[in-house]
């Protein structure tokens, strides 16, 4: 399998402290990563920095076969890589479906003439951007809420409309940024169906998560961050068996 | 004809009609209209700036300055230029383009209150600059204004005089009004348009959350400039009428008051919703000159003289309107279906 995404040496401070320090990893295509590790390890941290919301302080990224210039998020969507948030984002007083067409927003062109003048071209581009966000909304299982205001969706239907929302950028590349956060069993079972559907049609995962046992059931690979360090990266069953990653969870055992 | 179609040819007729109606009340309430559809100009205008993008502009009055001395000084003796409408308008709508990117780059990174601070400077210093390029070189001819500035003109046609067709008489504000009419026409067909485009909606996405809309892929640097200066060019075409109309331009038609008077129009109306934002500017177009004209007699009437100046009243009952209107329609009296929602939700 051929690499996606590698990311050398990246480094990231916020004043003292050191929230990243010289992680890399690689994803390849067609992969669910996962990135686990306790509290305040740093996964959001180098989720920001590779999404370019965080301007880093070291290292670099390939991403495709090129280098991935980071610092301005909507180049880095624009390159390939699509994310959500871990406390949901979305254009509250916006509908659902108009959520999605603002994700269509990158592959679409037409501009303030185009829209005054109501070109052919815009036109064709109008109904081509709504006819997509229509069938992505079907696709993550919410086409009947596609009128209602984001903010009025079920928290799972959020989840599921931020997941669309990025699908709309035609992503290589899907960062979720802890996705079954808050969520219960069921949803929970729901949204693993939504993301191994997902590499089955062809796309990249990368899943930050909390809930192990979502990780080690679903990820091809997993990297376990601690204080800002990668401390394994391997198969979930080699990862669950690494006493580093046991000490990283549970502590010390008592010599 | 349907019932809709019907309605609408009701308000058009209604619409032409109404200078010639004025006109027998008096030529003043034809310019007082005019002056109203002027700032219906402006608010649509910011409205673009602050009702859909989110981003507070108290300066907005910069860029009706810019249309106007855009206007002043290529069409009046000043410099002895006379250029014609076809070519000032679109240049002043231009020019206040540029203004507007030139006041947005260096405001990118600021939100809510700071960027209310930083568009207030911005505003007071395109007022000072006009009240003080007089020297070394006299361009704006400082706080005396410029003074004998053409009219609208098409062709032979002096939108100034007094013109008979079919009998009737049309005095000059009245041939105004039909141009800033069709004027109004086209800024409110952009306007919708906008609304409801890819452009429009990043406008909107980056209001409701500006670090998701990055995230989607939107360069909210582009299309905020991009709002700014839409949001402007408005305001220069609403400039260049102005100084048409009045024949007379002076730093002291652009100051804060005015900017603080268009964004009271926007948000008493409803911000983001063309329709609403057009029903707040004339209602408070009208309202004070209507109570301009009422309040002394009123008080004469009732008290036998003159107990408050009409100016004290008139703003007094002015900014209790605003008041209420804000306590009992917090979105607007005719709010954007978004915010109306949104507004709802929170009272209950």
């Amino acid at each position: 399998m051929s690499v996606l995404l590698e990311a050398k040496g990246i480094g990231k401070r916020f004043g003292g402290v050191q929230a990243l320090k010289d992680v890399s990893l690689t994803i390849r295509e067609k992969e669910i990563y996962g990135l686990i590790g306790p509290n305040g390890a740093g996964k959001t941290t180098f989720f920001n920095v590779l999404t370019g919301l965080y301007a880093k302080d070291g290292g670099e990224v390939h991403f495709a076969g090129a280098p991935l210039e980071l610092g301005s998020p909507h180049r880095v969507a624009a390159a390939g890589i699509a994310r959500t948030f871990q406390n949901i984002r979305l254009f509250g007083n916006m509908t659902a479906r108009e959520n999605v067409m603002v994700g269509r927003h990158l592959r679409t062109s037409a501009g303030v003439f185009g829209a005054i003048l109501r070109t052919r071209a815009q036109r064709t581009e109008e109904a081509a951007i709504r006819r997509s966000a229509s069938e992505l909304l079907r696709y993550v299982g919410i086409a009947h809420r596609a009128d209602d205001l984001a903010r009025h969706l079920s928290y799972g239907d959020q989840r599921r409309l931020e997941i669309a929302r990025a699908l709309a950028t035609e992503p290589k590349l899907l960062a979720l940024d802890e996705p079954a956060a808050g969520m219960n069993a069921t949803e929970t079972a729901a949204l693993r169906e939504l993301i191994a559907g997902l590499r089955a049609d062809g796309l990249t995962v990368l899943l930050i998560e909390h809930d192990v046992k979502l990780v080690m059931g679903l990820c091809d690979r997993v990297a376990v961050l601690d204080h800002g360090e990668k401390i394994a990266e391997d198969v979930p069953a080699a990862v669950r068996a690494d006493p580093k990653v046991i000490e990283a969870y549970l502590g010390t055992s008592a010599h | 004809m349907n019932r809709k179609n019907f309605g609408i040819a009701l308000i058009a007729l209604a619409l032409l009609v109404l200078p010639l109606v004025l006109t027998q009340v008096g030529t003043a309430w034809v310019r007082i209209a005019n002056l109203a559809i002027l700032f219906v100009f402006l608010s649509l205008g910011l409205n673009i700036v602050v009702g859909m993008a989110g981003l507070l502009d108290l300066g907005y009055v910069a860029f009706y300055a810019v249309g106007a001395y855009t206007w002043a000084l290529l069409a009046s003796p000043h410099f002895d230029l006379h250029l014609p409408f076809w070519a000032i308008l679109p240049l002043g709508a231009l020019l206040a383009c540029v203004a507007g990117a030139v006041l947005g780059a260096p405001t990118l990174r600021l939100r809510g209150d700071y960027l209310a601070i930083v568009t207030l400077g911005f505003g007071e210093i395109v007022r000072i600059f006009m009240n003080n390029l007089s020297a070394p070189f006299n361009v704006t001819n400082g706080p005396k204004g410029i003074t004998r500035i053409d009219g609208f003109a098409v062709g032979g046609l002096d939108f100034r005089a007094t013109d008979r067709f079919l009998g009737i008489d049309f005095s000059g504000p009245a041939k105004y009004y039909y141009v800033l009419l069709l004027l109004l026409l086209f800024v409110i067909v952009v306007n919708l348009r906008l609304q409801d485009s890819r452009i429009g909606r990043a406008w909107v996405a980056i209001r409701e959350d500006e670090v998701a809309a990055k995230a989607a892929g939107i360069n909210t640097r582009n299309v905020k400039l991009l709002a700014f200066a839409m949001g402007a060019s408005f305001g220069g075409i609403a400039g260049g009428m102005f100084a048409a109309m009045q024949g007379f331009v002076s730093p002291e038609s652009f100051v804060l008051q005015e900017s603080v008077m268009i964004l009271a129009m926007v948000v008493l109306g409803g911000m983001g919703n063309v329709w609403g934002v057009i029903a707040g500017a004339l209602l408070l177009s009208f309202v004070p000159e209507f109570l301009r004209y009422t309040v002394e007699p009123a008080q004469q009437a009732l008290f036998g003289r003159l107990l408050v100046e009409p100016e004290v009243l008139r703003m007094l009952v002015f900014g209790a309107a605003l008041v209420l209107t804000m306590r009992f329609r917090p979105a607007g009296l005719w709010p954007e279906s978004r915010h109306k929602r949104e507004m709802r939700e929170v009272r209950e």
